[in-house]
Formats: structure tokens, sequence, C-alpha cells
């Protein structure tokens, strides 16, 4: 049966990776490509590189970056942050990208998911949404909501998460990257019901990125949001924990996951 | 790996739909030497014909036959010579897609179906590929590995070749074929350049399996080709 992933994500800044809490505080945690390589070995399913600096300035160096890993890693590679069109995601996938993920520049064209599509394919397309709750525990609303905030966190849009999700898979979206902007960085577990807000609304693979403290919050990304991927950062970097821990917690758990081995005795 | 196999020549056709970059890295380090085809001069002399590919089958038909490589491959299958199509370009192989509409280069009868009852589409991930039978390209590879796929659509091998087509298949909702092998034809609708270490054993196996198949002419091939006729482009 189909594998639920585990995918360690790369922020990456000025060629290097970093990471922060809520989007700020930047610590240096290592070259990508010798980071990529041993994730690639120790199981990762796939990984993600985002660019946080998502400037034009850094675009070459992130170009350099996806290069330099694309030789060594022999599993899928999305990469993201600021690509605002077509053109740009054909640089991103001529360096060896095998998705790339639209964030605030599907939000501000949505038509840009549909050209992308058409242009690569859906499976190519990854749409990334940063959701921030409506109504942080006050009890009042009948269930929750979240807003779509674009510019890693800084810009509120008044989109509504659930909505925005089911458009850009009818513009041709082949996955969801989902944030939660309240759960990043502090390691209190993923959001699990908007993962299941959203899954229960689109039938494309939802990837759950946002809070990952252990293996427990994976099992839980999966069982109670309904995700197919889980996807950390920090946790992974500070060697808090190795993929193949958490893949064994969670074949424990009863999920499915890709194991070592398949090469015959 | 021997020296007859590290440097085949690979000649991966380049129809525009999907990147061509992770293959052709996978396929250096499997131990080959891949090259870009986009015209049917530039397939001959090659060890191995690579069709590869994600997406709809209409665009991908389109350029090959605007290329003349529908019939360039056709060709190299009636000539005995060993091909391999990944993904899409496995879809390719049969009749006809469901997708578009599309008809393909009929190699294999049957069509591309979108696949049924599954949980989620596309078809993303590692699943695993149980064999049916032993071949080459699987050698030292377990009768059930996870190697990862990419879609929403496969290829069913119809009629009394069907079993004879059929090397493995895969659950995703329901059974679908996830590869076919046939003589000097071998289809695969997993990505063995995504699968990390296993994926490259495998497209080492289907170096060794290609070098098998002679190159000179008048070998007659077994498999007869059903291409229809070709389209006039407007």
């Amino acid at each position: 049966m189909l594998r639920h992933r585990v995918i360690p994500c790369l922020d990456v800044a000025d060629g290097r990776v970093v990471k922060g809490t809520r989007f700020v505080d930047l610590v240096d945690e290592g070259d990508p490509p010798e980071l990529a390589a041993r994730y690639a070995d120790e199981g990762a399913d796939e990984l993600v590189f985002l660019d946080i600096t998502a400037s034009v300035e850094s675009r070459p160096t992130l170009l350099d970056v996806v290069r330099r890993t694309a030789g060594r890693a022999f599993i899928p590679l999305t990469v993201g942050g600021g690509v605002r069109s077509s053109a740009e995601m054909r640089e991103v996938l001529r360096a060896g990208a095998d998705k790339v993920s639209l964030n605030t520049a599907a939000v501000r064209e949505p038509e840009l998911v549909q050209r992308c599509a058409r242009r690569f394919g859906s499976q190519a397309v990854v749409v990334a949404i940063d959701a921030r709750r409506r109504t942080p525990g006050d009890g009042k609303e009948p269930s929750p909501t979240w807003e779509v905030v674009i510019r890693g966190g800084r810009e509120p849009t008044g989109l509504d998460v659930v909505d925005w999700a089911a458009r850009a898979v009818a513009l041709g979206a082949g996955e969801l990257l989902v944030t939660s902007m309240d759960r990043d960085g502090t390691r209190s577990g993923y959001d699990t019901e908007l993962l299941r807000a959203i899954v229960d609304r689109v039938g494309v693979p939802v990837i759950a990125s946002g809070g990952a403290a252990g293996p427990g919050d994976f099992v839980a990304a999966i069982r109670d949001g309904g995700a197919s991927a889980v996807l950390a950062a920090s946790i992974f970097h500070r060697g808090l924990v190795s993929i193949g821990e958490v893949k064994a917690v969670m074949a424990r758990a009863g999920i499915s996951v890709r194991l070592p081995g398949g090469l015959a005795a | 790996m021997s020296d007859t196999v590290a440097r085949l020549d690979v000649a991966v056709v380049d129809h525009g739909a999907g990147n061509l970059v992770s293959i052709e890295h996978a396929l250096a380090a499997a131990g080959a030497a891949p090259r870009r085809v986009d015209s049917p001069g530039e397939i001959e002399g090659a060890g191995l014909l690579l069709v590869p590919g994600v997406g709809a089958a209409a665009p991908a038909m389109h350029r090959l036959r605007r290329a003349g490589l529908d019939r360039a491959i056709v060709d190299w299958l009636d000539a005995g010579r060993p091909l391999l199509g990944i993904c899409l370009g496995m879809q390719l192989l049969f009749e006809g897609s469901d997708e578009d509409g599309a008809r393909t280069l009929g190699v294999i009868p049957g069509r591309v179906r979108r696949l049924v009852g599954a949980p989620t589409l596309p078809h993303i991930g590692w699943n695993q590929v149980n064999r049916r039978r032993e071949h080459p390209i699987f050698e030292g590879i377990g009768p059930a590995a996870d190697l990862y796929f990419v879609h929403s659509y496969a290829g069913a091998p119809v009629g009394d070749d069907a079993g004879a087509w059929t090397l493995a298949e895969t659950d995703h909702g329901s059974r679908f074929v996830s590869a076919v092998a046939r003589d000097h034809v071998v289809g695969l609708q997993f990505h063995p350049e995504l699968s990390g270490q296993i994926g490259l054993r495998i497209l080492g196996n289907v170096l060794r399996w290609a070098a098998r198949w002679p190159a000179s002419p008048g070998e007659s091939a077994t498999l007869p080709s059903k291409l229809p006729t070709p389209i006039t482009a407007a």
C-alpha cells in the first residue's frame, strides 16, 4: 500500500540551511547538498528546499544549491520560495528540482497555478499554504477557521484556508503543503484540526508542516489529521531524532511507512 | 559495474513532457552515458532507447508525431532494439489513453485508464511493487520493493497477451499494473530515478539487460507493432 512520507525540509538562506522560530531568529544549521544526501541515506522519502529569503539576488545561489543536490540525492526534490512565474519555475526544474512549491505568488495570481500545471504537469506543482487560526480557542465559533497569510507570515489576506485549498486544487495543484503559522517552530505538534479540515475537502495529498516535536506528532498528523506526508525541519537538523527513529515509531503505531531494505539479501 | 555497461549510450527521448534532469543524473549514477534526442536520426547507434515523461499523452504524442519520433520508436522496436518506458513513457506504449483520448503507439494491447477507487489522486509517493514473475531488471530487488510513483492513470494490458506483458502490480484503492516487460520492451509506471538506491539498482539492471539485445541488423524482432497510420499535422 501507499506509504506515508517523511520529508525533511531545509530552509535555505544565502546557500545555507537555517531554521528560526515563527520565521524569525535564524540559526545556521549546515550545507544543503550535504544534509540532503545524509537525509536520503537515512531514509527520507522526499526533500524540500525552501528559500526563505526568496529574493531576486538569492536566486542564483539557490539554483546552484539545487544543482549540487540533484546529482547526490536520488529522491524527489521540491523547491519553493519566491517563484513568481512559469519561466522562473522552469529555471528551478532545469536546475534539477522535481517539483516547485508556489505560495505568495499563487495567492496574488491564482492563474499562475493553472499556467504552471498546464506547462509542467500537476505533479510538479505544489501549492504551499501558510495558515493562521482565526479563533484561537475563544470557544465562540462553532468550529475553527484559518486565514491564509503570505510573505512568510507578514501579510494577512482575508482568504479562508479551506476555500483557497479547494481552489488551488481546482486550478491544478497536485499536492498541498500546509503550514500552521501558529505552530511553526514551537514544537507543540501539528494543527491536526487544520489538516483534517483540508483533507476532508480535497482529494490530492496533503503534506503537514509546522510544529513537529517528535514522532508522536507525525502519527497524529496522519491518524487524526489525515495527512499523506509529514514535513519537519529543525528536529532533524539538530539531530534531536533521526528519520529512521521516527519511522520506527510510526510503524509501531500502525502507520504504513517505507522502512530500510528492499534489496534482496 | 562492468565496462560494457558502464558507458552504455542511452538515447533519452525529449518530447517536452517532464523534466529530464533527474533521469539523466540517475542514469549517469547507474553507469550510463545519457543524451537527449528529439529527432529520429539521433536515435541510431544508441544502446537503449528511453521514453520518459509525466503528464498527459496527447501533447507528448503531438510532439513525437511532429518530429517523426513515433515512427522511429516503432521502427526501433521492429528492429529488436531495447526500449525502456517510464511513467508516461510506459503509458504511450498502449493503444490509447482515457485521460485525453489520445491515440498512442499501440505496442501493447490495452488502454490507459484512471486509477479506480484511489483514496488520493494523484497517486504520489512510495508504494509496493509486487512482482508477478522474475525478470533481469529486478535482479537483487525484493519481491515487493517500495518505489516512487507520481501519476493518476495507468495502462492495463488486455487480451491473450495480458499475462505475458504484466511484470508487477501495485495497490492504490485498486490493483493496477506497475511494470510490463516482454522481449526487448520494459515499461515502468514508477520512477526508478526518484527511488533512491533501489531505483539506481533497477536502472543498472536495465543497462545490463539492454546490452543483451544485439545491435546487428537482420535480427528479427519477436514483437509485432500495431502502429496506426501516422496523422499528418494540420
